[in-house]
């Protein structure tokens, strides 16, 4: 497993550089990883990493568009506009998660 | 120094994407049949591909409003249902296997076609209805989910996708 420096943290991630270390997350992180994809965060990105955060935590899974917009109530569109072209990936990567299982 | 010198970065491969199109064309209006043209569409948009969703013939039901809520599976002439054959077309067997599969889909958090269908339309799917099969059922605009973009025929489908990637479900 590959370790890359984060905010001058040193943290582990897998192949692609999505952080595989729960724990090793805090908003700092979150911050750069967003910068490192061209996403510059609000307050809104942050509702939505949060969620995400919480939801892993209390599931054990990454969750899906779907159950961010139903369970986070973030609508659908509005994650399209705040996580461009991939947001399912761009928040799990922002938020420290590994990538959703979930089809749907 | 920055920060972020040693760092790996994903590639989104956000370029990779751009300009790539799906499109599928829905034809059958049994609930099994309903979900694999929402779910790879729905997939596609979460990957950033364009994507068409055209319904024509018994697909039609998935988009007609009175209909979409109600779409059956049944397991009659279906082995891979795995009964017996001579039962299948029992009275009662259509509902109970509906029913069946409403619950194994819900139990996975899959939503049901009316709601599958806002989640496209709220991640940018484009949603067509086929001319002919509007014609054939006397249905129009009006008769059909408001999410539907418009009623078009079949060389207007042609053309808009145009370069497209297509599966016919």
């Amino acid at each position: 497993m590959p370790t890359t420096t984060i905010n001058g943290r040193d943290v582990a991630v897998d192949d692609e550089g999505f952080m595989t270390v729960y724990d090793e997350w805090d908003d700092s992180m979150g911050a750069a990883l967003a910068t490192a994809i061209g996403i510059e965060m609000t307050d809104e990105h942050w509702k939505a990493i949060h969620f995400l955060r919480e939801d892993f935590k209390a599931q054990g899974e990454t969750p899906t568009i779907r159950r961010v917009s139903t369970a986070g109530g973030i609508d659908t569109k509005q994650l399209f506009v705040l996580f461009p072209k991939k947001p399912a990936k761009k928040m799990a990567y922002i938020a420290g998660l590994p990538k959703p299982h979930g089809c749907v | 120094m920055t920060a972020t010198q040693d760092m790996i970065v994903p590639s989104f491969d956000d370029e990779a994407t751009e300009g790539r199109k799906l499109a599928i064309i829905c034809s059958k209006g049994n609930l099994d049949m309903a979900y694999p043209g929402l779910i790879l569409g729905n997939a596609a948009l979460g990957e950033g591909v364009e994507l068409h969703l055209f319904f024509t013939f018994w697909g039609f039901d998935m988009i007609t409003k009175g209909r979409m809520e109600h779409l059956k599976f049944t397991p009659v002439g279906n082995t891979a249902a795995h009964m017996p054959m001579a039962l299948t077309p029992l009275p009662g067997m259509t509902k109970m296997a509906t029913h069946m599969m409403q619950k194994s889909m819900d139990a996975l958090d899959i939503p049901p076609v009316p709601e599958f269908l806002e989640l496209i339309k709220g991640s940018g799917g484009h949603i067509w209805a086929c001319r002919l099969s509007a014609d054939m059922n006397h249905l129009k605009k009006e008769d059909l989910w408001e999410g539907v973009d418009d009623i078009i025929n079949a060389s207007d489908f042609i053309e808009m996708t145009d370069g497209a990637q297509l599966l016919f479900i």
